[in-house]
C-alpha cells in the first residue's frame, strides 16, 4: 500500500467535516457522554489532518504524532469515564446543566 | 483480462472459497464436537439422521432454516437486526490473513494460500479480536432483557480482559521472527519442530496464548457470558430461528480463527515437523500439515470442554489481571532480553 | 477513478454520514455505535492514504478499547433518551453555528493554500519506518512519558471510579 497522492485534499476535507461535526455536537448535546463521544470525534478528525499531511509532505512525523494522540486519548477516556461515573454517582443524572456547582 | 482485473477474479475466488470451506467446516465441527462430547461423557450422540449421523448438521440447518423469528417487544429493532450479522462479519475477517499452505501453481500462475498478507498481519488480527466483542454487546443490550444485558456485560469485561494477553502473548514471537507479517513468522520456524517451532521457544506465551484464546472465544471453562445455570442463556438467549444460527455460526468460526492463528504462531503453520515430510512425492503437502494442526486445536477445544467445570467470575477476573497479563509480559521481557544479550 | 479513489469516496462518506448520526442521535448508545462505524472508516481511510500502521492502530485503540469503554459505561449507568431537545436557546445555536462556519472558513483557506501540488513521493510508511523515528532520540523521551501518563491515567481511573479505597 502506498497511497495515492491525489487524495491529501479530499482527506483535509474530510476532516474539516468531521471537526465541525463534532464542533457542533459539543455545543449542542445535553448528554455528557455523547459530548465526550464528540471531542473523540475532534480529535480524529485531527488524526486524519495529521496522517493526510504526512503523506503530502512524504515525512513519517506526522504518524508518530497519531500515535501520541492515540495514547492521550486513551488515557483521557479513562479518567474522562471514570469521572463521568462518579459525577453520575453524586447527581444521579448525566445532563450537562445539572454539573454547575463551579458555576458561580 | 486485463491484469488487474485477473488479480480481482482471483482474490474474490479466494475468498469465497476460504468462506465456502470455513462454512463447510463449521456444519461438519458441530457434528463432531455433539458425537465427541458424547463419547467423553458416555453417550452416544446425534445417529439417527443418516450414516452415523452424519447428515445431523444438514438437518439442524433446514430445521433453524424453518423456524419462526421471534423478535422480543421491548427490542431495539435495528441493533437486534444487526448483531448477528456484525458477529459473524468480524468472524470471518479474521481469516483473511492466515496462511494456510505454500504457493501453489494454477492456471500458470503462482497463487499464494493467503488472501492478504498484511505488512501489519498480527496487528491486524489483534484489531478484529478486538472488534469481535461489538457483536455480542450489541446483541445482548438490544434484546432489553436483563439476561441478555448481563450476559453481553460480562462478556465485554471478559473480551476486555483477556484480549490484553492474547495480543500480548503474540509479541515474543514477533520479537522472535522479526516481523508482524504472519507469513514471516510461519517462516521463522523452519526445522525440526522441537528447538524452532514457537510453543517450545515460546513457551510461556504459548500457555497464555491457549488460556487467553479459550476465554476469547467464550469456550468452557470461560463460557461466562452464557452460564445457562444463571444467565438462561445469556447475550443470545432472545434469539431465534436464522439470527440464532448466525450467532452460533460465529463462534464456530472464531474457534477455528483461534485455532488457525496458534497453528501458524505457535505450531509453524503450514511447515511439517520434521523437514523429510515436507514433500511426498515430489509435491509440497503444507496444507495437509495446517489443517491436521488446526483439526488438533480444535479437538482440543472439544477436549476441554469435556473435562474442565465452568469458573466463577472473580476467579475468571483475578486469573485474567493476575496472574495471565503478568506472565505475558514477563515473557516479552524475557524474549527481549535474550535477544538483546544472544547478539 | 482509480479503485483507490473510489474505495475514499465511499468510506468518507460514510465516516461522515456516521459521524452526522453521532451528533444527531438522541440515544447516546445509538451514537456510540455510530461513532464506531466512523472510527472504522476513518481506519480506512488511514490505510488508503498509505498508514497501514495507523490505520490498524486505530482499530485497536479506538474501536478495539476505548469505544468499549463507552458502551461498557453506558450500559453500567443505564443511559437513557436525553429527555431534554438538543441545544439551550436560539442564542447558543446561533454562536454554535456561527463558530462552526467561521472555523469552516479559515480551514478552507489555509487547505486552499497548503494542499496544492503534487505529493512526495516514495512514500513508505510500514510499520518498521514509523518504529525507527518513534524511537529515535527526537520522540524516544516522549515516547517513555507518555506511558507515565497512562500508569497516571490508571491510578488515576481508579481513584476515582472506586466509591472507597
Amino acid at each position: 500500500m502506498s497511497g495515492s497522492a491525489d487524495l491529501v485534499t479530499p482527506a483535509l476535507l474530510l476532516s474539516l467535516g468531521l471537526f465541525a461535526i463534532g464542533v457542533v455536537g459539543v455545543f449542542l448535546r445535553r448528554n455528557v457522554i455523547t459530548v465526550f463521544m464528540c471531542v473523540e470525534l475532534m480529535l480524529n478528525a485531527v488524526n486524519l489532518a495529521f496522517v493526510a499531511f504526512s503523506r503530502w509532505r512524504g515525512t513519517l512525523d506526522g504518524q508518530v504524532l497519531v500515535f501520541f494522540v492515540l495514547t492521550v486519548a486513551a488515557a483521557e477516556a479513562a479518567v474522562g469515564l471514570a469521572i463521568i461515573i462518579a459525577a453520575q454517582r453524586n447527581k444521579d443524572t448525566l445532563d450537562l446543566d445539572a454539573f454547575n456547582l463551579l458555576k458561580w | 483480462m486485463t491484469p488487474v482485473q485477473q488479480e480481482l477474479l482471483i482474490a474474490t475466488g479466494k475468498v469465497l472459497v476460504f468462506v465456502g470451506v470455513f462454512l463447510g467446516l463449521f456444519s461438519g465441527m458441530t457434528y463432531v464436537e455433539r458425537r465427541l462430547l458424547a463419547f467423553m461423557q458416555f453417550r452416544l450422540g446425534p445417529n439417527r439422521v443418516g450414516p452415523f449421523g452424519l447428515l445431523q448438521p444438514v438437518a439442524d440447518g433446514i430445521k433453524l432454516f424453518f423456524k419462526e423469528e421471534v423478535m422480543p417487544e421491548g427490542a431495539n429493532k435495528w441493533a437486534f437486526m444487526a448483531a448477528p450479522a456484525l458477529a459473524i462479519v468480524t468472524a470471518f475477517l479474521a481469516i483473511a490473513v492466515v496462511p494456510y499452505g505454500p504457493t501453489v501453481h494454477l492456471f500458470n500462475r503462482d497463487i499464494p494460500l493467503q488472501i492478504a498478507d498484511l505488512d501489519v498481519g498480527v496487528l491486524f488480527l489483534f484489531a478484529i479480536s478486538s472488534l469481535g466483542v461489538y457483536g455480542i454487546v450489541m446483541a445482548g443490550w438490544a434484546a432489553n432483557n436483563k439476561y441478555t444485558l448481563l450476559g453481553g456485560l460480562r462478556s465485554s469485561a471478559q473480551m476486555f480482559s483477556y484480549e490484553l494477553s492474547l495480543g500480548m502473548s503474540w509479541v515474543g514471537a514477533i520479537i522472535l521472527a522479526g516481523s508482524f507479517r504472519i507469513s514471516d513468522i510461519v517462516a521463522s520456524q523452519a526445522g525440526w519442530f522441537i528447538p524452532n517451532w514457537n510453543f517450545f521457544r515460546q513457551a510461556p506465551g504459548f500457555l497464555v496464548y491457549l488460556v487467553a484464546a479459550t476465554a476469547e472465544v467464550n469456550r468452557t471453562p470461560f463460557d461466562l457470558p452464557e452460564a445457562e445455570t444463571e444467565l438462561v442463556a445469556g447475550f443470545h438467549t432472545e434469539y431465534s430461528s436464522m439470527r440464532f444460527a448466525l450467532l452460533q455460526m460465529a463462534e464456530y468460526v472464531n474457534m477455528m480463527t483461534v485455532a488457525a492463528v496458534g497453528t501458524s504462531l505457535f505450531f509453524g503453520g503450514w511447515l511439517a515437523p520434521v523437514p523429510g515430510l515436507q514433500h511426498v512425492f515430489g509435491r509440497d503437502i503444507g496444507l495437509l500439515w495446517f489443517l491436521l494442526k488446526m483439526g488438533a486445536g480444535l479437538f482440543f477445544f472439544i477436549w476441554l470442554r469435556g473435562t474442565v467445570p465452568r469458573f466463577r467470575y472473580d476467579q475468571l477476573m483475578n486469573f485474567g489481571w493476575k496472574v495471565l497479563l503478568p506472565l505475558a509480559t514477563l515473557n516479552i521481557l524475557g524474549t527481549a532480553a535474550w535477544i538483546a544479550f544472544s547478539k | 477513478m482509480t479503485l483507490d479513489a473510489i474505495l475514499f469516496y465511499v468510506f468518507a462518506a460514510a465516516a461522515l454520514g456516521s459521524a452526522l448520526v453521532v451528533v444527531g442521535q438522541r440515544h447516546p448508545t445509538y451514537s456510540a455505535f455510530a461513532l464506531i462505524v466512523t472510527l472504522c472508516s476513518l481506519s480506512a481511510v488511514f490505510g488508503l492514504l498509505g498508514s497501514p500502521f495507523i490505520a490498524v492502530l486505530q482499530v485497536v485503540v479506538y474501536a478495539g478499547a476505548i469505544m468499549v469503554l463507552f458502551l461498557f459505561v453506558l450500559m453500567l449507568l443505564r443511559v437513557t433518551r436525553e429527555e431534554r431537545p438538543a441545544g439551550g436557546g436560539w442564542a447558543l445555536k446561533a454562536t454554535a453555528i456561527g463558530l462552526g462556519a467561521v472555523l469552516a472558513a479559515q480551514v478552507g483557506s489555509v487547505l486552499a493554500t497548503v494542499a496544492r501540488g503534487p505529493g512526495a513521493p516514495g512514500f513508505n510508511a510500514s510499520t518498521v519506518s514509523v518504529a525507527r523515528l518513534l524511537f529515535s532520540p527526537a520522540y524516544l523521551y516522549v515516547f517513555e512519558a507518555t506511558s507515565i501518563l497512562i500508569l497516571a491515567a490508571l491510578v488515576g481511573a481508579v481513584a476515582l471510579a472506586k466509591r472507597d479505597l
